[in-house]
């Protein structure tokens, strides 16, 4: 009981309560007294409690949600307010409400022959095939420049030679050796998702710690066990973030690839919108892509939390 | 079992970009006996880690070479008449289990899963490798956090399992650098009675690097002391404080013997006066 008294700070044990423990429900609704609005609002810009451990973290830590959300809504708000005003002619640039009534217009009926739809079907199809070829391609290829030297020495300079070209530049090589069909497409978005991926892998496998090595190895491991238990794992979290950057190139290559001889496909939209000075469809048809690319690349975030929790760590 | 000899090594590591290369390990000659529990104490940057990594096969010497019973470790081969003979060096082994001095665990698998991870390779089922991690873990006092994340144990915890994880491999030699320096002195008493009984059951060859004296002393059939730059070998003494506590299983008393704070004190001095006392070597 002594002991109790001693611990028990005067101030939250409310008037003349001697029987209370130290840690009475009275206690609560002092100390959490609801923070007014002025507060919350600050709250909501502030940089967010500290987590565990990291009470000196790297700099740049905290929440920025908040933040982001301001930017986008005034932006918005900017391009209504001059569109609204009539300060820039709807020719340069629309009105959002345009663009909303543009896109449940050809939501419905559909543009240049496809509906939107379509458009992104057949779009998502040649990117996302691509990537995939990728990934069984690019993936073990970098993996394979990482561990051993012949495969080094064999694709280096391959990728490093036309890794920096402008996929518009050798476009018109990849459509006189494979015409203008799906194949070309897929092969010019392909090879700009190539490159990124393979110096992924192969720098995901450069970054192994020896000492996990050394100990594999002190444990019995094989040359080829050391590969799948150690080097694989180790790579995984550059390989992810190759996966992310490279998809990205895919989308950003998805203009260029529907350039020539498409009948759908959202980058033949913006083209064909613009060619035609429709400027309400060009930019839905960048926002669209812009939002598919933006939940595809928070759908690889939260992989890369899931299979390689220890990032960083 | 065999015994792993180091014959006239030396280790030259080249200076980074053109600098000044540096002589790790100069000259050294020594053998590890059967079922000897040999301690190595010197100074930070006399050679220990290079000694052991010799020893665990993960690099070459400059000069010399290391065999343990009719097989080569490392180095040039013995008769090098032209003859490459490659494929008669055997590197790193299961035989020779290695504890880190930074703990070198995979941070993808939790703690059981790191423990078990050399049976693993060696195709262990899955039964069998969980009892004997098991087994371990409860020795180094971590039976409670089985799967846990080893990237959220505290280092001390890490270093436990890195023990573990070589103890569950049951090497016939344990090659340990520093396994205990994180650790808080009562876990560290626990932990050297622990590597001490393990050592007195099996019978394991021991390689065990630490900066304390007192521990090596305690741990210790035969120290080395080391001095740096060149590496070498200064003095040797054979010790049986450990099989003395062995024989009691009373750390305390064996730390207090008179003979033990002599010894202490003179291995003190030969640390301290590192320039003015002579070699045995
Ligand atoms: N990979 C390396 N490349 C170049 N020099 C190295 C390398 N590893 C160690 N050295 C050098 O060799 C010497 C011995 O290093 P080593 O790590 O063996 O010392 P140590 O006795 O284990 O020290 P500590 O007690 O601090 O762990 C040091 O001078 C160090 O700078
Ligand atoms: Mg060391």
């Amino acid at each position: 009981m002594i002991a109790t008294k001693a611990l028990t700070p005067k101030a939250t044990m409310g008037g003349g309560k001697t029987a209370a423990p130290a840690f009475s429900k009275e206690v609560r609704p002092r100390d959490k007294k609801s923070p007014t609005l002025p507060q919350r609002i600050r709250n909501l810009f502030s940089a967010g409690p500290v987590m565990p451990g990291e009470s000196y973290g790297a700099p740049g830590r905290g929440k920025s949600l908040a933040i982001s959300v301001v930017t986008a809504t005034v932006l918005l708000l900017l391009w209504y307010t001059v569109t609204a005003a009539g300060w820039i002619s709807p020719l340069f640039l629309p009105s959002p409400v345009a663009v909303v009534e543009r896109f449940w217009e050809i939501l419905t009926d559909g543009f240049a022959g496809a509906s939107l739809l379509e458009h992104t079907g057949w779009s998502m199809y040649r990117v996302f095939g691509a990537f995939a070829l990728a990934m069984v391609t690019a993936i073990p290829i970098g993996i394979l420049m990482g561990v051993n030297r012949v495969a080094r020495g064999l694709f280096d300079p391959i990728i490093e030679f036309y890794r920096p070209l402008p996929p518009l530049a050798y476009l018109p090589l990849v459509i006189i050796w494979l015409g203008i069909g799906e194949v070309s497409k897929i092969v010019l978005i392909y090879m700009a998702i190539f490159a990124p991926m393979a110096l992924s892998a192969r720098a995901g496998v450069r970054s192994v710690a020896i000492e996990q090595i050394h100990a594999a190895y002190s444990m019995g491991a094989s040359r080829w066990q050391v590969i799948r238990y150690i080097i694989l794992k180790s790579a995984l979290p550059e390989i992810l973030t190759g996966m992310r950057i490279g998809v990205g190139f895919g989308w950003t290559t998805l203009v260029a690839a529907e350039m020539v001889a498409a009948q759908a496909g959202l980058g033949f939209m913006v083209l064909n919108a613009a060619e035609f000075l429709v400027t309400d469809v060009v930019i839905m048809g960048i926002v669209v892509i812009g939002i598919i690319a933006y939940l595809f690349d928070m759908l690889m975030r939260y992989a890369e939390r899931k299979l390689v929790p220890w990032k960083g760590k | 079992m065999s015994k792993l000899q180091i014959h006239d090594v030396s280790v030259v590591y080249p200076g980074l970009n053109g600098g000044e290369q540096v002589r790790a390990l100069s000259d050294i000659n020594f053998t590890i006996d059967p079922g000897e529990f040999v301690v190595a104490l010197g100074a930070s940057g006399c050679g220990k880690t290079t000694l052991l990594s010799l020893m665990a096969g993960f690099i070459s010497p400059t000069e010399g070479f290391l065999t343990l019973g009719d097989s080569q470790i490392s180095g040039l081969p013995r008769v090098a008449c032209g003859v490459d003979l490659q494929d008669q060096i055997d590197g790193p082994g299961k035989e020779r289990g290695v504890v880190f001095q930074k703990h070198a665990l995979l941070p993808w698998l939790n703690v059981v899963e790191n423990t078990e991870f050399g049976l693993k390779l060696q195709g262990v089922g899955k039964k069998e490798r969980r009892e004997r991690a098991a087994r371990f873990l409860k020795l180094v006092g971590l039976e409670d956090f089985h799967r846990h994340p080893v990237y959220q144990l505290s280092g001390g915890m890490q270093q436990r399992v890195g023990i573990a994880r070589a103890l569950t491999n049951d090497p016939k030699m344990l090659l340990l650098d520093e396994p205990l320096g994180a650790l808080d002195a009562l876990t560290r008493e626990v932990l050297q009675e622990l590597l001490l009984d393990v050592w007195k059951e099996t019978q394991k060859m021991m390689f065990f690097i630490t900066h304390s004296v007192e521990e090596a002393l305690f741990m210790a059939s035969r120290l080395i002391i080391m001095s740096p730059r060149p590496g070498r070998i200064t003095h040797e003494f054979r010790l049986d404080f450990n099989e003395r506590f062995l024989e009691c299983r009373d750390a305390r008393k064996v730390k207090s013997m008179p003979e033990f704070i002599t010894m202490r004190e003179e291995v003190l001095s030969i640390i301290h006066g590192d320039e003015t006392v002579g070699g045995l070597h």
